[in-house]
């Protein structure tokens, strides 16, 4: 939670900074099979939030001593570039991309079926190209698409997106100044057949009513990142 | 001109209940639900519903017929790259029939590393792969190119009855061997043309019709 005020306000009249309803999305882009090396890539783009996922794998783990016997590993790296941000993001791993890699991890590895691929290793790189809020639900957005890509067996896609509260109005699809300055922000990722939850966190203070109200509106909307999520993989094999 | 393309799966896509559907290979069951595992071209016969992946790694099943490169040659055997996560290993026993005295012999005089060989798999288990050379259609081979497509494409490329694959060997009058792992070893004149008709069925598998369009490219 920031104590920072704003310069601007953040809500007038109920229309956001940029325009948008409180439970409106950002423009979304998804294209896959971006990186032609990589066995599966995607590209997406949350507004002016633009991330780059590639999976290479299942492929030989060469640190035997890291190899699991009865399933594959999954690595997950999340790396925003020095560029991505106005003022220069002095590169390599910090302490926030550490932790956002594990949870990166944590929500991917409900949905693949690991134990096929015994001591073996299934790389996600996730690299952030320009950031403007929500980049870890993009990120994850962004790795299901890529992992589906290359071919990973998956129990479902996952679907990601971010949820907060403004001025005592609840919003989805944080972008980056709603981000710096909102009361609560909430990560959520989720399988959609189930809508069952694989990455929830928060950040904040929220009522246990706004938490159940707003997890809601983020399922609602998540509907439609998913038929994103499905156009943007058949839309590779379409002329 | 819009191209029929076949009927493509997602995954986590229901294909129906378990009552009128048998789920085959590339799906799982949830709930009484025939589910797909893969973003693939689905395949029914009768009530038999499976999902072909159109990406993906090789998994190696016993009796696959590989094309692999050596890669280490051991005390008793070699190390071969079969092109899936794991390694494979041909044992001296399953490579040479006659005696070899190991303390005057190297191993390097029958496979060296780089050998570009056809082999069988005898036995997988978990992460553990046998080769053997003993099969009929097992040789090194020598001179060439070889190529790598989408593993789970090499029954597209070889068609019904292996009809693809002799229409190009025909009209490129090409020698090719193909290896159910991906990798396909060319040898001819006409090389070129092959690689290039195989990267289009790489490419386009998912299409109707596909037949007709690389028999068109080829007569060119």
């Amino acid at each position: 939670m920031s104590l920072k005020k704003p310069e601007e306000k953040l809500l007038v009249d109920g229309k956001r900074i940029d325009g948008r309803k409180p439970n409106e999305l950002r423009k979304i882009e998804m294209e896959v099979g971006v990186i032609p090396n990589a066995n599966g890539s995607a590209k997406v783009a949350f507004g002016n939030t633009i991330v780059v996922a590639a999976v290479y794998g299942p492929r030989t783990l060469h640190s035997k001593h890291l190899q699991l016997y009865d399933r594959a590993l999954l690595l997950c790296r999340y790396n925003m570039a020095p560029f991505s941000v106005e003022e220069r993001k002095s590169p390599g791993p910090s302490r926030r991309s550490i932790e956002i890699s594990k949870v990166t991890r944590l929500a991917l590895e409900p949905a693949i079926f690991l134990e096929e691929y015994p001591q073996t290793v299934i790389d996600v790189y996730i690299e952030v190209i320009q950031a403007d809020g929500s980049t870890r639900v993009t990120g994850i957005n962004a790795a299901s698409l890529a992992l589906a890509d290359a071919g990973v067996p998956m129990r479902d896609l996952i679907v990601a997106l971010s949820g907060g509260k403004i001025e005592d109005t609840l919003i989805i699809d944080l972008c980056g100044k709603e981000d710096n300055y909102s009361e609560a922000d909430i990560p959520l990722a989720f399988m959609p057949r189930n809508k069952e939850i694989t990455l929830l966190q928060m950040d904040g203070r929220l009522e246990p009513k706004e938490v159940k109200k707003i997890l809601k509106m983020i399922v609602k909307a998540g509907e439609k990142i998913y038929e994103e999520q499905k156009k943007a993989l058949r839309g590779k094999y379409e002329e | 001109m819009p191209k029929k393309v076949r009927e493509i799966a997602l995954p986590g896509e229901v294909l129906g209940s378990t009552k009128e559907l048998k789920g085959g290979a590339g799906t799982f069951i949830e709930d009484d639900k025939v589910i797909s595992k893969f973003l693939g071209v689905i395949k029914r016969i009768g009530n038999h519903v499976s999902v072909i992946p159109l990406a993906g790694v090789y998994v190696p099943k016993r009796g696959d017929k590989v094309i692999g490169f050596v890669t280490d040659v051991e005390k008793v055997g070699w190390i071969v790259d079969i092109n899936s996560p794991w390694q494979a290993f041909l044992s001296l026993s399953e490579a040479v029939d006659e005696f070899v005295d190991l303390r005057r012999t190297s191993l390097t005089r029958f496979y060296d590393v780089g050998d570009v060989i056809h082999t069988q798999i005898i036995d997988v288990r978990k992460g553990d792969i046998q080769l053997t050379m003993k099969a009929p259609m097992a040789r090194k081979l020598k001179g060439g190119v070889v190529i790598k497509i989408t593993p789970t494409k090499v029954p597209r490329l070889i068609g019904k009855g292996g009809s693809m694959i002799d229409m190009i060997k025909e009209k490129t009058k090409t020698v090719i061997r193909v290896g159910q792992n991906g990798v396909i070893w060319l040898k001819g004149e006409n090389v070129e043309k092959a690689i290039k008709a195989i990267k289009m069925i790489d490419k386009k598998s998912h299409i109707i019709g596909l037949t007709d369009e690389i028999s068109k490219m080829l007569s060119e």
